[in-house]
């Protein structure tokens, strides 16, 4: 086995373990909880009989390790147990919330990548031109508004003034392509604000690094034209780097979704984590989280495999 | 004269526009096709900007202030971007300092090499790739044929050298400019560089600037030298009028530099104060010091000499009780000496000091010279208030600084100025021992003498015993009593300055020693001959 | 300190009015405002008046009251918890570079575990565990921030470790706090001052967050996420009234980030 294999695996398997290590803590953590859950659920007035049945129904009276591994072997077949407050299967409570999330969130990341990265690569280009303070100052106001305040300016001006768009982003089952893209532009176009601002100045110090090293001068001095210079010497080099941009933005987007699900009423998993904290819904808590952790661990374990393909040095063994 | 290259009254700026660094006060070079021209100067003589300045170029930041660089009857300043590209890698090439960070790392040498032919109309990509294979065995590279399809990170450091002047000739251009090709390769390694890069440059007849803060290699290069200082031309003539008869005081000095000896001194043997026996050192797994046995006499400066990846500055942090060996003892007057510094009693702590390369960061930039100096004698002589203050000024007059400094922080002290206060602070605990770990390399050779003469100087005064850490055999001649050999962890040889310099045992030293420049023009025709001559002995 | 202030760029002063005027208003909060906190004062959702000169909230509370002790709330909150996340964080990056080994990997491997899970989920797991009130938000929020101060700390401080003049002084025996405190903090301090900027930015961001979504601050302490939250819907009638708090944080968010821009400017050019 090469060296590359050798630690893309390591990263591969360091990743599943991080999961397990985060989905345990959860569990240690709600183990820990002062007092019984489910006197604490039933409230005080529920009689010692109740609670026993209670906790017998959700398995309470198990050691923590028998339960632990109870979720866990559930959780591998698609079972995340019941929700207590609506006593329903978390699963059920899940699905189309999950599509509708992740519908979202792509429908945000395939308009902002892109944007993203050109305008980074042009600020980086243009350095301290116009264009390049004028784009500067733009991503610096974007990521200091707070996503809520965004997403309510877009929704009283795009919406409200001039009735362009819906205030609410409800979709269902039976909304068409173009109309679920319609419906869901504003809470699309607040994510698409906020992530360009990141993306794009982490791409410009990205590139701005690259364009400093000395094999760039070099090619300049061998008479390589500009767009050369880029495509050939700068971008191959800049791509690990790139690459880990794009990673933590989508990992970003992922948790900026919360927010303005809440906002914006729309039926995906933040809406449903943040109903699930207010009511102490541990197991939906559970599921959600595991799987916004599991999403973020993905991103960040392929942007890491990704930059270790990409880097010549370990490509290319000695 | 000047029929390929006149710059006139260059003058270069760099910093705001209305209160700006001048790097360039306005200097003439003259090149005539065929020749080699040495740039020889301290740092910050401009010598780099002048030389990228010969193409037309200017630094992010540099701006050219006026003057003339005129290449082939072609005015240069204010040539579009575009027409400058047409001559830059075809007609004018350049041969960085850094050939690592120079190449791009994820592309082939060999396309990086057939990059410029391509792109101006030169060659084929094919006859780029014949003519590279050509050039690399004319430049002595191993395996001509396979190298170029490697990449940079695989090829060692005096190897992408030569790939890097190899890929300067491939349009083979009227001039080259070499910025200091040399200056990060060890001697051994330099010297077949130098011959690989004299051979190519003579057998094109290609015009060259050559770069370079070494006296000695730029005597081997140039036909004619010109000196620079502080961005100004000092003097121009040929080479060997150059060396035989300087005409300006600067440039004597400089010439100087190389003829400092410590003064002779009677050399009755002196007791043994460190013996090292069976040391082995490394870090992990990697054994980097390999069954060392050493003695350090008493009141001597012992040199540590080997080239990069020895093992030398190991042994330094072995001394010190930074890495404790893992095999073998060290003795301190016949005591077993402490091997991890957190058990090393305060005497021991005392006894030992250190003085290091960089004087940037031996120093804390946030503590004034008097709260560094202080410290140590506080902490190892228990003085305070007026004898503190009074031990504090007595030791800047003992390494010739003014007291006046005390209030400064480093940041506002030259190089040397650093370094005389990090050997101030090692006298702060007043020691027997003090390892030196190549602390004249990053200084510029006037400097160096200096500390130098204060080193023997102290010595002689306070009886200290140095050991002397370098790769340096220049240095090692002028000041040390003996000389410890390192190769790749190893001792090779250990013996009297004299002996290890006049009479070399082991084929190692002897290369080692023959590859050290010296100022004479001749020097590296007959350093080739004599290493050829050792090969031969060497398969035979 | 007045040159070092003539030589700021005006993006940098506008910032630093921002800030002051801000952190005033929020230390001088009772003084100038003119109704109490949570002193109901008149119908709900009144428009904008003399009296009332931003109108009332949806519980009849004076909305410009709300604002200013708003300022004192969130921002002082904010504060608190940067300041723990802060001093832990730092302190324990600072320490695991200096001594390394076995305390250096087990902190490290613990922090690369709080990083591989989005704050605010882990935010919103770790209050679902503990239940929504200030004190617990407050911890939370500092247990999540320790980790990448942790990591900046620790990376800085590797940067000086290695040099010279730091093994120069555990030569001479100096113990660790003391190498901490004269070798190693004052030549980070810069680069911690600008980092405790960016993460009070973020911090601020994340509490308005949270209390936005009903689990941070809970009512009735005036804050500016959950003075939006509960006056939303007056946007849908096209009234801005609920922007303000939202913009206020914008606005101070946006100050800090221009002084932290200009000191890292600052550092940078220093360095070169």
């Amino acid at each position: 086995m090469s060296r590359l294999q050798k630690l893309v695996l390591g990263r591969l398997f360091l990743g599943i373990l991080t999961l397990f290590i985060v989905s345990a803590l959860m569990f240690i953590g709600i183990e820990l909880l002062p007092g019984d859950l489910a006197q604490q659920i039933l409230g005080q007035s529920a009689t010692p009989e109740t609670v026993a049945a209670f906790r017998a129904e959700l398995g309470l009276d198990q050691p923590p390790y028998v339960r632990y591994l109870d979720w866990l072997g559930g959780v591998f077949r698609g079972d995340f147990g019941t929700s207590l407050a609506s006593r329903r299967s978390v699963a059920d409570l899940l699905g189309t919330r999950l599509a509708n999330t992740m519908f979202l969130a792509v429908y945000a990341a395939v308009i902002a990548v892109p944007i993203a990265l050109t305008l980074g690569l042009l600020a980086a280009l243009w350095r301290n031109t116009a264009f390049d303070r004028g784009v500067n100052l733009g991503a610096l106001s974007a990521i200091s508004m707070p996503e809520f305040f965004v997403a309510y300016v877009l929704i009283l001006f795009l919406s409200i003034r001039f009735g362009l768009f819906p205030t609410l982003a409800r979709i269902d089952e039976a909304s068409s392509l173009g109309d679920a893209l319609y419906r869901t532009f504003l809470p699309a176009l607040t994510l698409i604000l906020v992530v360009v601002a990141h993306m794009m100045r982490m791409t410009r110090a990205a590139i701005i690094n690259v364009l400093a090293a000395p094999y760039i001068e070099m090619a300049r001095l061998k008479g390589v034209p500009r767009w050369r210079i880029i495509v050939r010497h700068a971008l191959p080099n800049a791509l690990a780097p790139i690459v880990n941009v794009v990673a933590l933005n989508l990992a970003y987007l992922i948790v900026g979704v919360v927010v303005v699900e809440v906002v914006f009423s729309y039926p995906g998993l933040g809406q449903l984590l943040v109903d699930a904290v207010s009511s102490r819904d541990f197991p939906v808590v559970q599921a959600v989280g595991l799987f916004f952790a599991a999403v973020y661990i993905t991103l960040n374990v392929l942007a890491d495999v990704i930059s270790m393909i990409s880097n010549p040095r370990l490509r290319h063994g000695r | 004269m000047g029929n390929l290259l006149t710059i006139r009254d260059l003058r270069l700026e760099a910093g705001d526009r209305r209160d700006p660094v001048v790097i360039l006060k306005g200097i003439n070079l003259d090149l005539d096709r065929g020749e080699v021209l040495g740039l020889v100067g301290e740092s910050g003589a401009g010598k780099s900007s002048a030389g990228l300045a010969a193409m037309g170029f200017a630094r992010d930041g540099v701006r050219f202030a006026g003057g003339s660089v005129t290449f082939d009857d072609t005015e240069l300043l204010g040539l579009s971007r575009g027409e400058l590209r047409k001559l830059h890698g075809k007609r004018i090439a350049y041969v960085a300092q850094s050939a690592a960070a120079s190449f791009n790392p994820s592309m082939k040498l060999i396309d990086q090499y057939s990059e410029a032919p391509r792109l101006h109309g030169v060659a084929s990509r094919a006859e780029a790739e014949k003519d590279a294979i050509a050039l690399y065995r004319q430049m002595q590279l191993p395996d001509p044929e396979e190298i170029g399809f490697r990449y940079p990170h695989q090829v060692s450091g005096g190897q992408l050298q030569r790939a890097m002047t190899a890929m300067a000739m491939a349009c083979r251009p009227d001039l080259i400019i070499f910025d200091e090709p040399t200056t990060a390769l060890d001697v051994t390694t330099q010297i077949e560089v130098l011959g690989a890069i004299r051979d190519i440059v003579d057998q094109y007849d290609t015009a060259a600037i050559y770069i370079t803060h070494d006296l000695a290699v730029v005597s081997q290069m140039a036909d004619r030298i010109c000196v620079m200082k502080d961005g100004e031309e000092v003097e121009t003539a040929t080479t060997r009028e150059m060396l035989d008869n300087p005409q300006q005081d600067y440039t004597r000095s400089l010439w100087a530099v190389r003829s400092f000896r410590r003064p002779a001194e009677e050399t009755k043997a002196s007791e043994t104060l460190i013996r090292g026996q069976g040391v082995t050192a490394g870090y992990g797994k990697a054994t980097v010091l390999h069954d060392l046995d050493f003695t350090i006499p008493r009141g001597r400066t012992t040199a540590v000499v080997g080239e990069s990846g020895s093992g030398k500055s190991t042994l330094a942090r072995v001394l010190a009780g930074l890495l404790p060996p893992e095999a073998g003892e060290i003795l301190w007057r016949d005591a077993p000496l402490e091997p991890r510094l957190e058990k090393r009693d305060a005497r021991t702590l005392r006894n030992i000091q250190m003085i290091y390369q960089s004087a940037d960061t031996s120093l804390n930039p946030r503590h004034t010279i008097r709260e560094t100096l202080s410290r140590p004698v506080t902490k190892f002589t228990g003085r305070r208030g007026r004898k503190l203050r009074a031990r504090v000024a007595e030791l800047m007059e003992l390494v010739d600084l003014d007291p006046a400094f005390l209030d400064r922080k480093p940041g506002e002290l030259s190089g040397g100025q650093k370094q005389r206060v990090g050997i101030a602070r090692a006298l702060a605990a007043e020691p027997e021992f003090i390892v030196c770990d190549e602390v004249t390399s990053a200084l510029d050779q006037l400097v160096a003498e200096g500390i130098l003469k204060l080193l023997v100087r102290l010595q002689h005064d306070l009886g200290l015993t140095f050991l002397f850490i370098t790769h340096d055999l220049a240095t090692v001649e002028a000041i040390a009593h003996k000389v410890i050999v390192l190769k790749n962890g190893r001792i090779v040889e250990q013996d009297d300055r004299d002996a290890i310099f006049g009479d070399p045992q082991e084929t190692y030293t002897k290369r080692l020693l023959e590859s050290v420049p010296q100022m004479d023009p001749d020097w590296l025709t007959a350093a080739r001959e004599r290493e050829r001559e050792l090969r031969r002995r060497e398969a035979s | 300190m007045v040159k070092l202030l003539k030589s700021a760029p005006p993006t940098a002063i506008a910032g630093m009015i921002v800030l002051f005027a801000v952190l005033l208003t929020g230390i001088l909060a009772p003084l100038v405002s003119p109704y109490g906190e949570t002193q109901v004062v008149g119908g709900a959702y009144q428009p904008w008046s003399r009296a009332h000169p931003l109108g009332t909230d949806n519980l009849g509370r004076d909305m410009l009251s709300r604002m200013i002790y708003g300022a004192r709330n969130t921002v002082g909150l904010a504060l608190l918890t940067t300041g723990i996340a802060f001093s832990v964080g730092a302190f324990l990056g600072m320490f695991a570079a200096l001594r390394s080994g076995w305390l250096d990997e087990v902190l490290s491997r613990m922090v690369d575990v709080l990083m591989a899970v989005p704050p605010l989920i882990l935010a919103l797991m770790l209050l679902a565990i503990v239940g929504p009130s200030i004190p617990n938000m407050v911890g939370v929020i500092a247990v999540i921030y320790v980790a990448p101060v942790y990591r900046l700390a620790r990376a800085a401080a590797m940067n000086v470790v290695g040099l010279d003049f730091v093994e120069a002084a555990r030569l001479r025996g100096e113990g660790t706090f003391r190498l901490l405190r004269r070798e190693i903090l004052p030549n980070i301090g810069s680069t911690l001052i600008a980092e405790f900027g960016v993460r009070f930015c973020f911090v601020f961001l994340f509490i308005a967050a949270l209390s936005f979504l009903g689990i941070g601050i809970q009512p009735p302490t005036a804050d500016w996420g959950s003075m939006v939250k509960e006056n939303a819907t007056l946007i849908t009638f096209g009234d801005i009234t609920p922007l303000i708090p939202a913009g206020a944080i914008a606005l101070l968010t946006i100050a800090i980030n221009l002084i932290v821009d200009w000191m890292l400017h600052r550092a940078s050019g220093l360095k070169s």
